[in-house]
């Protein structure tokens, strides 16, 4: 059923590179394509729309669940519901991922809108790649929704990458966090051509003691755009901070807006942001070591995302 | 062999050009040089002429009899020219050991990288995954650009104010370090310093002020007058501080 496109898209996304252990759900051109799940974690395909639900019973301890999507026919496009239940006290990681392979015309798009309930005292790592690829002159488009309710003492942490072949996203995120919850997210972009990225964050810190920490690092290249704009509200007493650090090479424009807003006299919040050409004096380090421009720009970049 | 004849530089400031390099006649093929003199004399442009990262207004650059004058940093770099820079760069994301390998030029186990940061004093198991950024101290990060060095290899070294936020007790070490490094390498070492101690172990001593050489010599040719003028230099500071 999965052909040999499809097997590397979910190597690209998922570093899949047979049927994943634990629970997992497939998702190839729109229809399933594969299901497991264990004692602890059920899937179960949603009736009025689109998508899955996710259950992850309490207190499950060191399991994880694989959700890649992949797309190798141009011109679908798709809206995805995906809803997590994640139990008081479980402790998983979520690979989800979507990748792409377009080599039509048509433009490809999957709007990935994902819900997390994280119970209390649940501790989650949610790992995210989008990739897209083919020789097609169609556009992949990758629209992620992710809204997260974060209850007492709860962690995630989000890690999410698009290093290639995406053309246009646009990614809202948005958090509440009940107390001692801690919600981290990192961050991972590169754009080529005239590639368009946009990411959205708005984190509430609701509880006493919550607390998250934002950190974006990006490449924005040739004329490609970037925009990032995270707002956290610190509604309790709470900490916050976000960090957004982006690199530009040739003609590509980034915009940063990081927002804070302190509605307690008991919140602390710090934002940076920082955009800049990579210093000279890195390249010229790099080649007294031997290496010539180009590979020294590398160097830097795969450093600087890794 | 290194051969640097009739070398000049200037930069262009806001009050016009400014001879930084006045017409440098320099040959060395000793196995450590030492290059000293006052502040603001001309020491780290003559060394980044040297590797490349600057380009002469005049003159020519021999290395071995071939003319690099023209050549890239990089090129020069393949030809056997390292430089430790006076203030070491920092990277986000580039560990010690990506830097201590790209260095190398190859692929290198992790005992490898090891021993050079070992060599420059550095317990290696606390700083092998570590970042190259602004978490690591001025002494830490000054002896990391040393170890890229070493990790080198190279017949020509380059080593500005190695001693530079160097601890005492690691003086003596770095020392032995560079005696390592010709042993194994041989060539030869161009160290900036402006610590008697260096300069004693100097199989020749160049003194640059104002963008000249001012003085060439062995170290008992140079030394005491070097330090005899240092001391009468400036008699009315020391009264100073006293
Ligand atoms: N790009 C430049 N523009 C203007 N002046 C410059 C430039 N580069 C260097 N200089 C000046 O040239 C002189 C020599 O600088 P250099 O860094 O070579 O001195 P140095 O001998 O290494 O000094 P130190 O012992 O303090 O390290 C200094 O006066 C410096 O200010
Ligand atoms: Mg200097």
């Amino acid at each position: 059923m999965i052909d040999e496109i499809q097997k590397n898209l979910l190597r690209e996304i998922a570093d899949l590179h047979a049927v994943p252990e634990g629970a997992y759900n497939i998702r190839a051109n729109g229809e399933k394509a594969g299901r497991a799940t264990t004692e602890n974690i059920d899937i179960v395909t949603k009736e009025d729309k689109q998508g899955i639900d996710i259950i992850i019973k309490p207190f499950t301890k060191n399991e994880s669940v694989h959700i890649p999507v992949i797309i190798s026919e141009s011109g679908l496009k798709e809206v995805v519901y995906n809803d997590f239940h994640i139990g008081e006290g479980a402790n998983v990681v979520i690979i989800a991922g979507c990748g792409i392979h377009n080599c039509g015309t048509q433009t490809a798009e999957h709007s990935g809108i994902h819900t997390f309930y994280i119970g209390k005292n649940a501790n989650v790592r949610y790992v995210e790649k989008h990739y897209g690829d083919g020789d097609g002159t169609g556009e992949n488009i990758m629209n992620p929704t992710t809204e997260i309710y974060m209850e007492e003492g709860s962690r995630m942490e989000m890690e999410t990458t698009q290093i290639k072949g995406v053309s246009s996203t646009v990614r809202n995120t948005t958090a509440k966090l009940a107390a001692g919850a801690n919600l981290v997210v990192k961050e991972k972009i590169m754009t080529h051509g005239t590639q368009l990225a946009e990411t959205n964050f708005v984190v509430d810190l609701d509880g006493d003691g919550s607390g998250t920490n934002l950190i974006s690092r990006s490449v924005a290249k040739d004329r490609s755009h970037q925009i990032f704009r995270s707002n956290i509200r610190g509604n309790a007493k709470c900490h916050g901070h976000t960090e957004c650090d982006a690199i530009i090479m040739d003609e590509a424009t980034v915009a940063a807006i990081p927002e804070i807003t302190a509605n307690s006299i008991e919140a602390s919040l710090i934002h940076e942001a920082a955009i800049g050409k990579i210093a000279g004096e890195q390249i010229i380090k790099l080649m007294t070591l031997g290496l010539d421009e180009k590979e020294a720009e590398e160097q830097i970049i795969s450093g600087f995302l890794k | 062999m290194l051969e640097l004849r009739n070398i000049s530089f200037s930069a262009d400031t806001e009050n016009g050009t400014k001879g930084i390099l006045k017409n440098v006649n320099l040959t060395v093929d000793e196995r450590f040089v030492a290059i000293t003199g006052p502040n603001g004399g001309g020491k780290s442009t003559l060394a980044k002429v040297i590797a490349g990262i600057l380009t002469p207004t005049e003159g020519q650059i021999l290395l071995d009899g071939e003319d690099i004058t023209n050549l890239s940093i990089t090129e020069r770099a393949r030809r056997g020219v390292s430089f430790a820079f006076q203030q070491p760069v920092r990277f986000k994301g580039i560990t010690v050991k990506d830097l201590i390998t790209l260095a190398a030029g190859k692929k290198i186990g992790v005992s490898e990288a090891c021993e050079y940061l070992s060599e420059v004093g550095l317990c290696a198991r606390d700083y092998i995954n570590r970042e190259v950024n602004a978490s690591l101290s001025g002494g830490e990060l000054k002896r990391i650009e040393i170890a890229t060095v070493l990790a080198r290899g190279t017949k020509l070294s380059l080593f500005d104010e190695p001693e530079a936020g160097i601890d005492l007790w690691s003086f003596n070490n770095l020392i032995k370090v560079f005696e390592n490094l010709y042993a194994k390498k041989g060539g030869s070492i161009f160290i900036i310093s402006h610590q008697e101690r260096i300069l004693n172990i100097a199989d020749k001593i160049v003194v640059v002020a104002n963008g000249e050489i001012s003085r060439t010599g062995t170290k008992d040719e140079v030394l005491p007058a070097l330090l005899g003028k240092a001391n009468a230099a400036c008699p009315t500071l020391s009264d100073k501080v006293i």
